[in-house]
């Protein structure tokens, strides 16, 4: 074997073992996860840190999901980010397609107001929200946490269609205003149709975004049968402290939406950030 | 089909002047092509005319009505894209019918018509393809029909061939050239390239910084360019151009090109006036006799057989000449010549102002009434 | 038909003029709407309750008490500890993400079998909820079922298998840990697409004039990424900064506020003492630090693009 064949090798196998590193370090937190959720109550403290109990069940799961408010949780969660995420993708298309199409006096102004809510801490903004919400009927309410949210992430979320926007010609709608198109027809008809990845890439990463809130939702809440599921998980947590297998069982299941969405953007992700870049 | 009037049109992006009053009037049928250098206006005024820009000052009439404050879509009129925009979610059928589907066309007589658009191009057969799996000649077609299937008042093209290959290129100007010639509609056509120009225009707007420079049939631009611009722009190989003095000496006008004497006929202009002398390729003899007075000496530098002919460069009167030949040169890099530039096809223009010197005798005749 | 008469926009054009200018307003509008009514005005109205006595509980409350907040703050140790926590949370966080995601994105640069899955897989915990992950990794640290302290143990970094989220002295390195896992992501998806963004000639150029891999890394791909890392590390900074979510989830900022950041200081206050002047005294008082810090930003942005 050449000096050059062993040196290669040993850069595939360096290669290979970081790569290896990686993925572990990224997947045992979830593996141990999903592991606590399967031992038996009586077994975890006995094997509590075996990598593998020598008995699993699926009892902690059954528990969650008959005799517990996780299956309310949840529904409240799939409802707040579904029409966060639709909403919010509405919304941010028009302020997208603004951003990317005209040139007007207020842009500067809308530019600058997006990016400064992209830095101030929003924890600043739990008191005077609670304080104007609680007289409109909005605490307690669904309804106010996808308010919220959906203002929340529409800055961002104008800033990623506005990038899919700016990756269709204009061209294309001046041609379907030359055709008899109004604009809006245009923007419907010819634009929307062709921005459906932007669309879906939007779509979930609010979903994930909404699914994920915490303090708003700890703050604007108190009622059971209105909490979202962070709550849910994090009031059980405190109350039961020592019901570890239920615990990770109901984080499991929380982890399941977000995830299924994030595998269905995953490509879009690397994708979206790079299409500016290299050109195709 | 309608005349298209522009009256005074100016168009200003933020502090930048774009067009700096714009007239011209276009007759019905009349094929007029806009040239010129890249940002010399001549997309804008088409964009203006299309309603995709506002107008900043005048009016623009498409047969005699005011359309500065009509959306595109009420103007009727038809464009063709130089990216070709074509509809990339919908097929070339769709494509086409669009603009019949918005008016709500009867479909049966929005089917005869993309039938009959795709009959006329030869594109019959790709009505079901999605435009990404079209060749770019075919999109061309493409968004050629998609502006004929409605009979529009005007057709505007903004730069259409500039993305095809050369030989495509070439087919395509001469199937825009049918076209118009079937259709008779009024078309304006955007265009840096002088041949397209020449070839397709019944009359060629050559526009330089915002400024309309010449308006005119092709041969009118060619042989008698009103200013230095219009005479380097259009015609290739491009014009030579020789730094001289006129001077007149009793009835003898003649210009001074470093030693050189040159005889032409007078101007209108002082004796001792700096001008530049234009002269094209292809009024250059080459091989002249080198007793001729109006020969002169020259080092070939540059020799490039087109096929059709030769061009020669050479080093000559200070400067670098080229010159036109339709016979086949053999000459060598370095050897000396003589050549002879045809007297009457001198063009002379001012240094000062660019603007062009024309021979006394005619510049009275000449003179627009 | 005079031209003057011409050139005068008709009342018909007029209005045309008006709808064009009108019309980026009418697709802007509804996000311009929600932004204002829910992010700027709260955050008006927070400002002034920073100079009010406003307790929930209390009806009687919402006097104007002029800067008493902030003199209280001045004299709050637990507020300058939070400060303190806050400069350890970011900076600690920051460098740690950056630092694993700038190797994993080299790693993940070029083709190698398996990368598409590798991609997927490494960046899973930038799915996971936030909150999520800090509950998970507050059962990581769990002696009773997470397996982090007894292998802390094992390799001597703690003297015995306890939890270090109780230790006052440690604990903010739990968020921490938490913080970087699901955070390497970002940085390295970042710094991917910046590296993939790079023209592949320049690299090419580069071998052909004969520099190896060191070199090749020092003067192109440094050098291209250096804005892009510049400002995305200052940015995310902020961003952590802001972010209380961990904490919240992980320890609520105790054992005796040993870990609280500022953020999670203003949460606890309105949250839990259900003191909405003091938080926005606090909160106020973090706005004017990221102002500055926003400052020298833009002052090293300025001078960054003054070098290139």
């Amino acid at each position: 074997m050449s000096a050059a064949t062993l040196k290669r090798a040993g850069y595939w196998t360096m290669h290979y073992a970081i790569i290896a590193l990686y993925v572990a370090f990224a997947l045992f937190p979830l593996y141990w996860l999903f592991k606590v959720s399967l031992t038996p109550t009586k077994l975890l403290y006995s094997e509590g840190v075996r990598m593998w109990p020598s008995r699993t069940t699926w009892e902690n799961y059954g528990f969650v999901l008959t005799n517990s408010d996780f299956p309310r949780f949840f529904l409240n969660s799939v409802i707040v980010s579904v029409s966060t995420a639709v909403l919010v993708t509405v919304v941010a298309s028009g302020a997208g397609y603004a951003l990317s199409r005209f040139r007007f006096r207020g842009k500067f102004w809308l530019v600058g107001l997006m990016l400064i809510t992209q830095m101030f801490p929003l924890v600043m903004l739990i008191s005077p929200i609670f304080r104007i919400f609680t007289p409109l009927g909005l605490t307690d309410s669904l309804l106010g946490l996808i308010i919220v949210y959906t203002a929340f992430n529409i800055p961002f979320a104008t800033f990623l269609m506005q990038s899919f926007f700016d990756g269709i010609p204009k061209d294309l709608e001046e041609a379907a205003m030359i055709d008899g198109a109004h604009r809006f027809t245009a923007f419907r008809q010819i634009i929307l149709p062709l921005t459906l990845p932007g669309i879906a890439a939007t779509l979930g990463f609010v979903f994930t975004a909404a699914w994920s809130e915490l303090l708003f939702a700890l703050m604007l809440i108190s009622k059971t049968d209105a909490s979202t599921f962070p709550v849910g998980l994090l009031t059980f947590v405190s109350k039961f402290s020592v019901d570890f297998g239920q615990m990770t069982a109901a984080g499991v299941l929380a982890l399941i939406p977000a995830c299924l969405f994030f595998f269905l953007i995953q490509r879009y992700l690397v994708r979206g950030l790079t299409a500016g870049a290299v050109k195709g | 089909m309608a005349t298209i009037d522009i009256d005074g049109v100016r168009k200003r992006f933020g502090n930048v002047d774009v067009l700096h009053g714009v007239d011209l009037t276009i007759a019905d049928g009349e094929f007029v092509v806009l040239v010129g250098p890249s940002g010399c206006g001549k997309s804008t005024l088409l964009r203006l005319i299309a309603g995709l820009e506002d107008i900043s000052r005048g009016a623009i009439r498409i047969d005699g009505e005011r359309v500065n404050d009509l959306a595109p879509r009420a103007r009727d009129i038809a464009m063709v894209f130089q990216s070709y925009a074509l509809y990339p979610h919908m097929s070339v059928e769709r494509n086409m019918d669009y603009s019949l589907r918005l008016r709500k066309t009867p479909a049966e007589r929005a089917r005869e018509a993309v039938e009959g658009a795709a009959g006329k191009l030869g594109i019959d057969r790709l009505l079901q393809r999605k435009p990404r799996t079209l060749s770019g000649g075919q999109r061309q077609r493409v968004a050629m029909g998609r502006a004929i299937v409605r009979t529009p008042k005007a057709f505007l093209f903004d730069e259409p061939l500039s993305n095809l290959d050369a030989r495509l290129r070439e087919q395509m100007r001469g199937e825009i050239k049918k076209m118009h010639q079937d259709l008779g509609a009024t078309s304006i056509y955007v265009t840096h390239d002088q041949i397209e120009a020449m070839t397709l225009a019944d009359r060629i707007v050559a526009m330089n910084e915002g400024l309309v420079q010449q308006i005119g049939p092709p041969r009118e631009l060619y042989e008698h360019p009103t200013n230095l611009f219009v005479a380097g722009f259009i015609g290739s190989p491009a014009m030579n151009f020789i730094d001289a003095t006129y001077r007149r000496e009793g009835q003898n006008a003649f210009l001074v090109v470093g030693e050189k004497r040159l005889a032409l006929d007078e101007r209108d202009v002082a004796d001792g006036t700096p001008v530049t002398l234009g002269l094209r390729a292809e009024d250059i003899a080459i091989d002249a006799d080198p007793e001729d007075p109006g020969a002169i000496e020259a080092t070939v530098e540059l020799v490039e057989p087109l096929g059709l002919g030769t061009i020669v460069h050479v080093q000559a009167l200070g400067t670098h000449i080229k010159a036109l030949s339709l016979a086949v040169v053999e000459h060598r890099v370095g050897s000396r010549i003589w050549i002879r530039p045809h007297p009457e096809k001198f063009h002379v223009f001012e240094e000062a102002t660019g603007r062009r010197l024309e021979r006394k005798a005619q510049f009275a005749a000449e003179l627009p009434a | 038909m005079s031209v003057q008469a011409e050139r005068r926009p008709g009342w018909h054009g007029t209005r045309r003029r008006f709808a064009l200018r009108m019309e980026p307003y009418f697709y802007a509008s509804p996000a311009l709407i929600f932004i204002v009514a829910v992010m700027l005005v709260p955050l008006a109205i927070g400002l002034s309750y920073a100079f009010r006595d406003i307790t929930l509980l209390n009806p009687f409350s919402g006097g104007f008490v002029g800067v008493q907040h902030f003199v209280d703050l001045w004299h709050d140790s637990d507020f300058w500890q939070a400060l303190g926590n806050t400069v350890t949370w970011t900076v600690a966080s920051v460098s740690l993400q950056f630092f694993l995601g700038l190797v994993l994105a080299l790693r993940l640069y070029r083709p190698f079998p398996g990368r598409g899955l590798v991609q997927a897989l490494v960046f899973v915990p930038w799915a996971v909820p936030m909150f999520l992950s800090g509950l998970n990794f507050a059962w990581l640290f769990n002696p009773v079922i997470g397996p982090l302290p007894h292998w802390l143990y094992a390799v001597g970094i703690l003297s015995s298998p306890e939890n270090i989220l109780s230790d006052p002295a440690i604990a903010i390195w739990g968020p921490i840990v938490a913080n970087v896992w699901w955070g390497v992501p970002f940085f390295a998806i970042t710094l991917l697409a910046a590296l993939q963004s790079i023209p592949p000639e320049i690299y090419e150029a580069a071998e052909i004039d004969g520099a190896g891999t060191w070199r090749r890394f020092a003067d192109i791909t440094v050098p291209f990424l250096a804005p892009t890392i510049a400002i995305t590390v200052l940015l995310r900074a902020v961003w952590i900064a802001n972010a209380p979510d961990l904490i919240v989830a992980m320890t609520g900022g105790g054992p005796a506020d040993s870990t609280q950041i500022v953020a999670s200081y203003i949460f606890t206050q309105a949250f839990k003492g259900l003191d909405f002047g003091y938080a926005s005294a606090v909160a106020t008082v973090l706005l004017m630090l990221l102002l500055v810090y926003a400052l020298i930003v833009l002052m090293i942005r300025q001078s960054l693009l003054k070098a290139s």
